[in-house]
């Protein structure tokens, strides 16, 4: 495959054909937050966090090809101020309480809000009302802790094909939800991976729960970021 | 159950079990059933043998499904800024007062159902609705009492509808009340058309040709991007693809437009063959008309025109006489979603889907409809492209100004003496038409609906064409009297419920700035909310994946921008901050329980 020249803030990076921005970026050790990203998945640019500008354009970073002589604003005052928002408006429009959450320490959104030094949103709570779904047998699903990143849409598939987690309303409204019936039939496996590759706390293993103490989970000690920093 | 599982089984036999049919399915379950809950759900997922949430997921995105019973006979209301101004919330309370329920609610014996829903197209004559597929129009306290009393008696709805619109208003298969209101014709799109000639023209022609005569005309897509027709027609063309698809965009969405409405019922047989003409072009022979739920009561009478155009050789097999050239058009059903209007996602609609817009690149001209290269163009640029073909693109270029060619047809609605449709050429002022509609008194013209611009008296010498105002058509007029705090607001409420919830600045943002903009209007807010709003405005414009959040913010910031003056009036001046909270409403239910009277004191 040909090599792509392009630039991130003026720095000169190459990437190889067909790699979105974000995996450039990574490759040429440049970190762009993301959220809804999740590796070996379609990218679906459902958080807007990777957004950057190209050419007096935005895009999500995620989910644009890099070509050849693109010029990338990524780290820009502007671009950042408006990361932190989007941040803040998840933290917002969910209901996250981390204290109490099995996922902090090791959940991405509280990982970006230390990573923006986040205090107080700037936008007031909405305070959304979100029943739990705890009725299947193997997970539970706190849905006042969803981003709608839609990685367990997008991974979480039966053997034939068939969704067990789907997006319902729209809106301010959308919702995450499951197929019962097929979320009863999630193999241990399907389970765990389903739990692991939630950014948040949202999808649970029941069962078991603060196996890490806190203090001693993934962000607790490096911030988000930093494995691609160096 | 056994019923219940029979009628879904008769469903979606009716369409194959195709899950490209999911909409149609479910409106047939809602029709039998009555409302499309969670046994029904469950059964529809067997019968298509998709995931239970899958369907769930398409039930709850449509204004016109739903999981509760929405009562026999469903009566929508539309409550967008217009039909507020046209006193729709007194017609409101005579449904309420008639039919014994409140809207939101069903009546207690099932029968009336009252719901509010967002434009449904018919601005020029409101107050409307939509009750079981059929429009009602310019309606009044006595109409109300009467469509009631029908409704309570069991008579079949359209047998309520006495008096019908004109022209083709009156036909057999349409006999709507509704009226075309066409007040300026011209050169293009309200000329007199005879049918078969545009597409014999065409396919006397090489596709190139063709493609080279729709790039002499510049003709611009008329559903508001303002793309190059031609260059989208080339575009697909040169995409490989063993099938291609022509979309017609028939979504007419954005409030204040009903433009295509009238092109539906008077110029049908010139959109059928543009879209014929757009196939030639691109090398395809389906073409797939995407028509708005709300236009249901139009579909039977579009069916028999294709089906005329069928027998008339213009469509089906050799189409227009060319030999080898078979090109058909079918017709899809939306049920009552903005977002559709969006190409890309009118085609996950059209595949049967949530309409979540896709994400950019692959363009639809390369992976659209099914996968295939596919043209998605607007109902009215489909009819300029037959006009185009019969008069030639020179002809049609020497209209309109320098980077808009052409005419364009306006939906003009609000304070004005003659609402309807305005065929103009571009580069018409908003002076020059204020004085056609009779609006003259207008204190501010909402250009291009509520993801246009709101202008204020100085700008009225500002002309409507793509390099200046541009607009898909909608122009609605604002009175002396009008509030228009009250409209913004209107308008980010429409905002707010239309996203389709992928992306979180609108998802969120749009609460923030409905709820920032609430907090101005009621008194509490201060320079710094304005401030605030204003950033907040910039972030969803930016950060936004589609067309809808990237330019929901525009009311409230075209309305800071050419009527500060109104927000400046109602914040709280020289002050920082100002509480929102209400100590008197928050305590006064504890109070009453524990029977104290509030001691409000010192906070
Ligand atoms: C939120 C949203 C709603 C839209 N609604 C419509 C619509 O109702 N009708 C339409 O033709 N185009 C609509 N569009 C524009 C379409 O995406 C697309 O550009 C258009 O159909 C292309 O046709 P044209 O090139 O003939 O204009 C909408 C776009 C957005 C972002
Ligand atoms: S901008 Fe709004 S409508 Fe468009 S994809 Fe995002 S959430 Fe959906």
């Amino acid at each position: 495959m040909s090599e792509i020249k392009f630039t991130i803030d003026g720095k000169e990076c190459t990437a190889r054909a067909g790699q979105t921005i974000v995996e450039a970026a990574k490759a040429n050790r440049i970190y762009i937050p993301v959220l809804c990203h999740f590796e070996g998945l379609k990218p679906a640019g459902t958080c807007r966090i990777c957004t950057v500008r190209v050419g007096g354009r935005f895009m999500a970073a995620c989910t644009t090809p890099v070509a050849e002589g693109m010029n990338v604003e990524n780290n820009t005052p502007a671009i950042e101020d408006m990361r932190k928002e989007i941040i803040e408006m998840l933290f917002v429009e969910g209901n996250h309480m981390c204290p109490t959450c099995e996922k902090s320490g090791n959940c991405e959104l509280q990982a970006l809000g230390y990573r923006y030094k986040m205090m107080v949103p700037r936008f007031p709570y909405l305070w959304p009302q979100r029943s739990v779904i705890a009725d299947a047998p193997k997970i539970y699903l706190d849905r006042n802790r969803c981003v709608q990143c839609l990685r367990c849409v997008r991974d979480v598939i039966t053997s034939d094909g068939k969704h067990v987690f789907g997006v319902t309303m729209r809106g301010g409204k959308t919702l995450i939800s499951i197929d019962k019936e097929l979320a009863a039939k999630l193999t241990e496996e399907e389970a765990v991976k389903a739990m692991n590759q939630c950014p948040v706390g949202c999808i649970l293993r029941k069962e078991i729960g603060f196996k890490i103490p806190i203090g001693q989970r993934k962000y607790d000690t490096k911030p988000i970021g930093s494995e691609i920093e160096g | 159950m056994g019923n219940l599982s029979e009628i879904v089984k008769k469903c979606a036999d009716n369409y194959q079990k195709d899950p490209t049919k999911m909409l149609d399915v479910i409106r047939d379950v809602q029709a039998e059933l009555g409302q499309v809950a969670d046994d029904a759900i469950a059964e529809i997922a067997k019968q298509m043998n998709v995931s239970s949430i899958d369907v769930e997921g398409v039930v709850t995105f449509y204004h016109f499904f739903s999981k509760e019973p929405v009562g026999k006979y469903s009566v929508y209301l539309n409550n967008s800024a217009v039909a507020v101004m046209k006193g729709c919330y007194d017609i409101a309370k005579e449904f309420e007062k008639e039919a014994g329920c409140k809207f939101g609610e069903v009546s207690s014996d099932g029968k009336i159902g009252l719901h509010y829903t967002a434009d449904i197209g018919m601005n020029d004559q409101e107050p409307s609705a939509i009750i079981n597929d059929v429009i009602f129009t310019n309606l009044t306290s006595d109409k109300v009492k009467a469509i009631v009393a029908d409704m309570k008696s069991g008579k079949k709805i359209q047998d309520t509808v006495k008096e019908f619109g004109d022209g083709n208003n009156q036909n057999a298969l349409i006999k709507a009340m509704v009226k075309n209101n066409i007040q300026k014709t011209g050169a293009v799109l309200l000329a007199p058309f005879e049918p078969g000639t545009a597409l014999k023209k065409a396919v006397s022609m090489t596709p190139e040709a063709v493609i080279e005569e729709m790039k002499i005309s510049s003709l611009r897509g008329r559903g508001g991007a303002g793309f190059p027709t031609g260059m989208k027609w080339d575009y697909t063309r040169q995409s490989a693809g063993d099938k291609k698809y022509i979309v017609c965009n028939g979504d007419e969405g954005e409030p204040g437009t009903f433009k295509d409405r009238v092109l539906f019922t008077e110029r049908a047989e010139m959109l059928f063959e543009g879209m014929a003409i757009g196939g030639y072009a691109i090398g395809a022979d389906e073409g797939l008309l995407y028509l708005r739920g709300e236009y249901m009561y139009l579909k039977q009478y579009l069916e028999n025109v294709l089906e005329t155009m069928r027998k008339a050789g213009t469509l089906g097999k050799n189409a227009g006489g060319k030999s080898g050239f078979n090109f058909d058009i079918k017709i899809q059903m939306g049920a009552g979603a903005y977002i559709c209007g969006e190409e890309s996602a009118l085609i996950e609609s059209a595949e049967g889907k949530r309409g979540e817009p896709r994400n950019r690149p692959p363009f639809p001209a390369q992976r659209g409809f099914m996968g295939k290269p596919t043209s998605v163009n607007n109902v009215e640029s489909f009819c300029s492209a037959a006009r185009i073909m019969l008069e030639g693109g020179a002809w049609f270029a020497k209209m309109g100004t320098a980077q808009s060619k052409g005419t364009k047809l306006l939906s003009v609605s609000g304070d004005c003496k003659k609402p309807g449709i305005y065929e103009v050429e571009f580069g018409t002022t908003v002076q020059t038409l204020l004085e056609e509609c009779d609006g003259r008194t207008a204190q501010a013209v909402q250009v291009g609906g509520p993801s246009g611009v709101c202008i204020d008296k100085s700008k009225y010498g500002n002309r409507i064409c793509f390099d200046d105002l541009a607009t898909g058509g909608s122009v609605i007029v604002i009175g002396p009297d009008r509030d228009i705090l009250e409209v913004v607001h209107n308008f980010m409420e429409f905002f707010e419920e239309e996203s389709c919830g992928w992306c979180t600045p609108c998802r969120a943002g749009n609460q923030l700035l409905l709820h920032k903009l609430e907090k101005v209007m009621h008194g509490h807010g201060t320079e710094s909310d304005l401030q605030e709003m204003e950033k907040w405005c910039v972030t969803v414009k930016s950060m936004s994946r589609c067309g809808l959040g990237q330019t929901s913010p525009n009311p409230i910031q075209s309305t800071l921008k050419n009527f500060r003056g109104l927000y400046e009036a109602k914040i709280q001046k020289g002050k920082d901050f100002v509480t929102e909270f209400d100590m008197a409403a928050a305590v006064k239910e504890s109070c009453a329980a524990a029977g104290r009277k509030p001691d409000l004191g010192e906070h």
